[in-house]
């Protein structure tokens, strides 16, 4: 097989990046993300109806009795009930909303789960995933920074950064619903992408000292080829699983499994493309991963 | 010899792995559903005589159970059920044989064997999204308890100066109190009072158009008042989850000023939120003379529908608060009538004489206090809906019965309406009082029927997942696919192991942290087995491409795995509750994965393949390499 020349379509793939970014800051700039209770707060009911429930009786039973601004939605079948009520409504207001249903109804109706989230938590949230993002990232560009070497940590980052934001846009334009599992799920993939990443550099430092006769761009893609083998793999086998996870995992889990689906096939394109690119970018020589003399007398003695 | 581990290294991995085995082994039996009982004061407790009427009357309604035991020396009791279907309708008809003296509680009994149980292993705990249950978040009102504290601070001067008969205006002047004098005597002998009741104050003196001194109260007061009450409120919580009768409850602080609640198997939220939630915060004080001054007395509403529209003028000065009642009791007096018999703690006994002791034939209030929400709609600029909930506390006065003489640390409460309203203000009582108000912040409830529904989801797919995963393995890397394998099962294992060990608790998201770590475990033993490949394509002999495959990747790995453990600690810092539950799973199975990938799979390799001439390696179709890499590896591989 002919090795690939990656990095020939390296302003093809900025190209797409740049499309999918700017898609992604459009979106997110008008239309936000679709919170989920855990960041708006509110209430949320999940009613499980003994035969079909009829949403149409269900609210009108709530507008009269003076639930205003409570969503009825179906959830998995026609027999789960999904109601959301804003957040104006206390904690108290949900047990008794659904005493309303029960006394509406002949059926029987289980209470599946009810969630109640107060204003300060959802906003405290906000911040606290926001740090958490910040800070992985900063803590991401120290350690490579200090393993590696600057360069490389700087296109880690704007890798993990890449991958985040197209992750935020996806949910952005789909309006599937953003909550603390999805957020989990990106912190995740910063994670995995991560592992992606430096697997790829790792393979370009060790080209880099060990070809000589090649200009920095010809040893990206031999690494690249090197490693894409051992890089599609561990993605498929990661993506058979969350995909196992998104069908079989049920709806608290679904979108947990669809951020990390995207989260994984972004990383591993932004593993191959943006973060070499942005190596190159950062003209990226052999100098700056030459091993200093000292280490290099006692290779011998440092092999395990 | 090349690619040989030596026996003791083979025996340490063959033991990691038993003991990864024995310590994951609770978690294969499933627990029994049962119920838990016991008495709600200690007066009641469960003995044989108990045990059989809880026998008999489950029989009686045809509900198949068996191992009743007694636990707790005879405070509770325990009976396993047949099926969990019948859970509910055997805890109704147990609470209606023992009566309102005993707490009935769902709860599951873990089945492990003494084998198990005697080496100190036990099952994974499960979380409330799998076990089903209420998780509440509380804050303590902070701002209160230090307005509280303030109070406190300004009415002890008060009592102090009219003790010592000075004669001053004492007011609350936001963090300080301000107080003003005829004379510069008086001032100075007011200045060293104060300073010998409250050495914590700051004091100052002013020289303005009168005479004042002020008493400033500091950060550091503040702040030891602010974790005072949130310690308190805490004990208080635990207290109260007691009086629930939940079989595992958690109660935890959470940050500065909140308080996490977990009651697993509870159904009934509204009752869970009526008993945590209620400040049965009382404060007792003195009926106003009729000819008192406003500014001394305050009036309020009678709380109770029987007394409805009638009110009461109390003196602004508080005796003592709900915090110094340490025990109470309903019970019924010589008459028949209910009454309360209150118990204070030292100090609450030493104002309570001090105030009751001039004051016998006065009548004393006791003023009931709950918290309640005032919601109210604003706009703001951009022309939106702002929802202002203010929370305050409502009080009310529960009674105001005469002071028969001097009351000391014990004394009761008679007058009240009914003997249920003497138990429930017993009740409240004896679980302690909240040093400060307390809101709920977040709620969650899982019914047990989602709880299941979420187990049966994530094995399923847990099972899905991995059987994809290994059939690829096996037909992309062949042996050393199946050794993969086998290494992937021992991690499993091990994160299993290592989780109950934790006494880890086992959420959604954290089976999701499995799944997923499934996928990425065999991320180590594909790069291994990748290189491995490169080196046979370079040239390498067999056995030389198994060495230095194994020592180039190892680097690789540890640095990605490094980084990705650096953001599951971030995840676990900063996350709460389910997100907490990922991170570590996904921190524990990180550092599984690397011991059953580097150090697992090469001892299963070795085994397979070292130390001997092959001919062949099955590790899947080697791809011969392009030219320009083919320059010989470091000098360490000819080890």
């Amino acid at each position: 097989m002919k090795p690939i020349a990656f990095m020939r379509g390296r302003f093809i793939a900025a190209t797409i990046s740049g499309l999918l970014l700017t898609g992604t800051l459009v979106s997110l700039g008008l239309q936000q993300l679709n919170w989920g209770l855990d960041f708006t707060g509110g209430t949320l009911i999940e009613l499980n109806y003994e035969r079909s429930a009829d949403l149409g009786a269900i609210r009108d039973e709530l507008a009269t009795e003076g639930y205003d601004g409570a969503l009825v939605v179906s959830f998995g079948s026609d027999r789960d009930v999904l109601v959301r009520l804003p957040i104006s409504y206390s904690d108290a207001e949900g047990t008794r909303m659904v005493d309303v249903l029960r006394a509406s109804t002949s059926q029987e109706v289980t209470l599946q789960r009810m969630e109640f989230v107060g204003p300060q938590v959802g906003d405290e949230l906000r911040e606290q995933g926001g740090l958490a993002m910040l800070l992985a990232l900063g803590l991401v560009l120290i350690y490579v920074g200090f393993r590696f070497q600057l360069k490389f940590a700087m296109g880690a980052v704007i890798a993990l950064a890449h991958d985040v934001l197209i992750i935020l846009g996806f949910f952005s334009i789909t309006r599937l619903e953003f909550d603390l599992s999805v957020l989990a799920a990106i912190l995740a993939v910063i994670g995995y992408s991560l592992n992606d990443t430096i697997v790829v550099s790792d393979r370009i430092r060790e080209n880099l000292r060990k070809i000589r006769k090649m200009s920095p761009l010809g040893v990206i893609d031999v690494s690249l080829n090197e490693t894409l083998g051992r890089t599609l793999v561990t993605s498929l086998t990661t993506m058979l699983v969350l995909t196992s996870l998104a069908i079989l995992g049920g709806d608290m889990i679904f979108g947990f499994a669809v951020a990390l689906l995207v989260g994984v096939s972004v990383g591993t394109y932004s593993s191959i493309y943006v973060a070499s690119t942005s190596l190159l970018a950062l003209g990226v020589t052999k100098e700056d991963v030459a091993i200093p003399v000292k280490e290099g007398e006692d290779q011998d003695a440092i092999a395990p | 010899m090349l690619n040989r581990y030596p026996i003791w290294k083979n025996l340490f991995i063959a033991l990691i792995v038993a003991m990864g085995f024995y310590y994951a082994s609770p978690n294969l039996y499933a627990p029994d559903p049962a119920l838990q009982f016991g008495g709600t004061s200690s007066a009641q407790g469960v003995d044989e005589a108990t045990m059989a009427r809880v026998s008999r009357a489950l029989s009686a309604s045809g509900v198949g159970h068996f191992g009743q035991e007694i636990q707790d020396s005879g405070k509770t009791g325990l009976v396993r059920l047949d099926s969990r279907d019948q859970q509910l309708k055997a805890q109704s008809i147990l609470q209606r044989e023992l009566g309102d003296g005993y707490v009935v509680a769902l709860n599951l009994a873990p089945t492990t064997p003494d084998w198990l149980l005697n080496g100190g292993a036990q099952p994974m705990k499960l979380g409330l999204d799998l076990s089903g249950g209420v998780h509440f978040k509380l804050e303590v009102d902070v701002d209160a308890a230090t307005v509280r504290k303030l109070e406190q601070y300004e009415s002890g001067i008060k009592r102090r100066l009219r003790e010592k008969r000075i004669r001053g205006r004492v007011a609350l002047e936001g963090r300080r109190i301000g107080m003003t004098f005829r004379s510069e005597e008086d001032r100075e002998v007011a200045r060293s009072e104060v300073r010998d009741l409250y050495p914590e104050l700051l004091l100052d003196r002013v020289d303005a158009e009168t005479v004042q001194l002020f008493a400033e109260v500091t950060d550091a007061t503040i702040a030891e008042g602010v974790e005072y009450a949130v310690a308190q409120n805490l004990t208080t919580l635990r207290n109260r989850v007691n009086e629930l009768g939940v079989s595992e409850p958690l109660v935890q602080r959470q940050g500065k000023n909140r308080i996490v609640v977990e009651l697993p198997g509870i159904q009934d939220t509204a009752e869970a939120k009526r008993i945590l939630g209620k400040v049965a915060n009382l404060e007792f004080r003195l009926v106003a003379e009729t000819n008192a001054p406003i500014s001394e007395r305050q009036r309020f509403d009678y709380r109770g529908e029987a007394r409805q529209g009638m009110t009461e003028w109390l003196e602004r000065e508080i005796i003592i608060t709900g915090e110094r009642v340490s025990n109470a009791a309903a019970s019924f007096d010589q008459n028949g009538q209910p009454n309360v018999q209150i118990t204070l703690d030292g100090e609450g006994g030493m104002l309570m004489s001090r105030a009751t002791r001039a004051n016998v034939k006065r009548r004393m209030g006791v003023l009931f206090i709950e918290r309640k929400f005032r919601t109210s709609y604003d706009t703001d600029e951009n022309g939106e809906t702002v929802i202002n909930r203010q929370p305050y506390d409502e009080k009310k006065v529960l009674t105001a019965p005469v002071i028969q003489s001097a009351l000391g640390a014990q004394f009761q409460i008679t007058g009240l309406d009914s003997p249920a309203e003497a138990s429930e203000l017993a009740l409240m009582l004896r679980a302690g009082a909240l040093a400060a108000p307390i809101s709920f912040v977040e709620e969650r409830t899982v019914g047990p029927s989602l709880g299941a529904e979420n187990i049966e989801l994530g094995v399923k797919s847990l099972q899905l997942g991995l059987t994809l995963v290994v059939l690829f393995m096996m037909l992309y890397y062949r042996v050393f696919g199946v050794i993969a394998v086998v290494a992937l099962t021992a991690n499993l294992v091990l994160l299993v192991a290592v989780m109950s060990l934790l006494s880890a608790t086992l959420t959604l998201p954290g089976i999701a942290g499995i799944v997923l770590t499934v996928g990425m475990a065999v991320d180590a033993n594909v790069l291994i087995f990748a290189r491995i490949r490169e080196e046979i394509a370079a040239g390498s002999s067999n056995q030389l491409a198994i060495h230095s495959g194994f020592q180039r990747a190892v680097t690789t790995i540890l640095d990605a795995n490094i980084t990705t453990l650096i953001v599951a600690v971030i995840l676990y810092a900063v996350g709460t509750g389910p997100i907490k539950g990922f991170a570590v799973t996904l921190s524990v199975g990180i550092i599984t994965s690397m011991f059953t990938a580097i150090l697992g799979t090469r001892a299963l390799v070795n085994l397979a393949y070292g130390g001997r001439r092959v001919e062949r390696l099955s590790i899947g179709r080697v791809k011969m390499k392009p030219a320009v890499t083919t320059a010989p590896t470091n000098a360490e591989s000819t080890v």
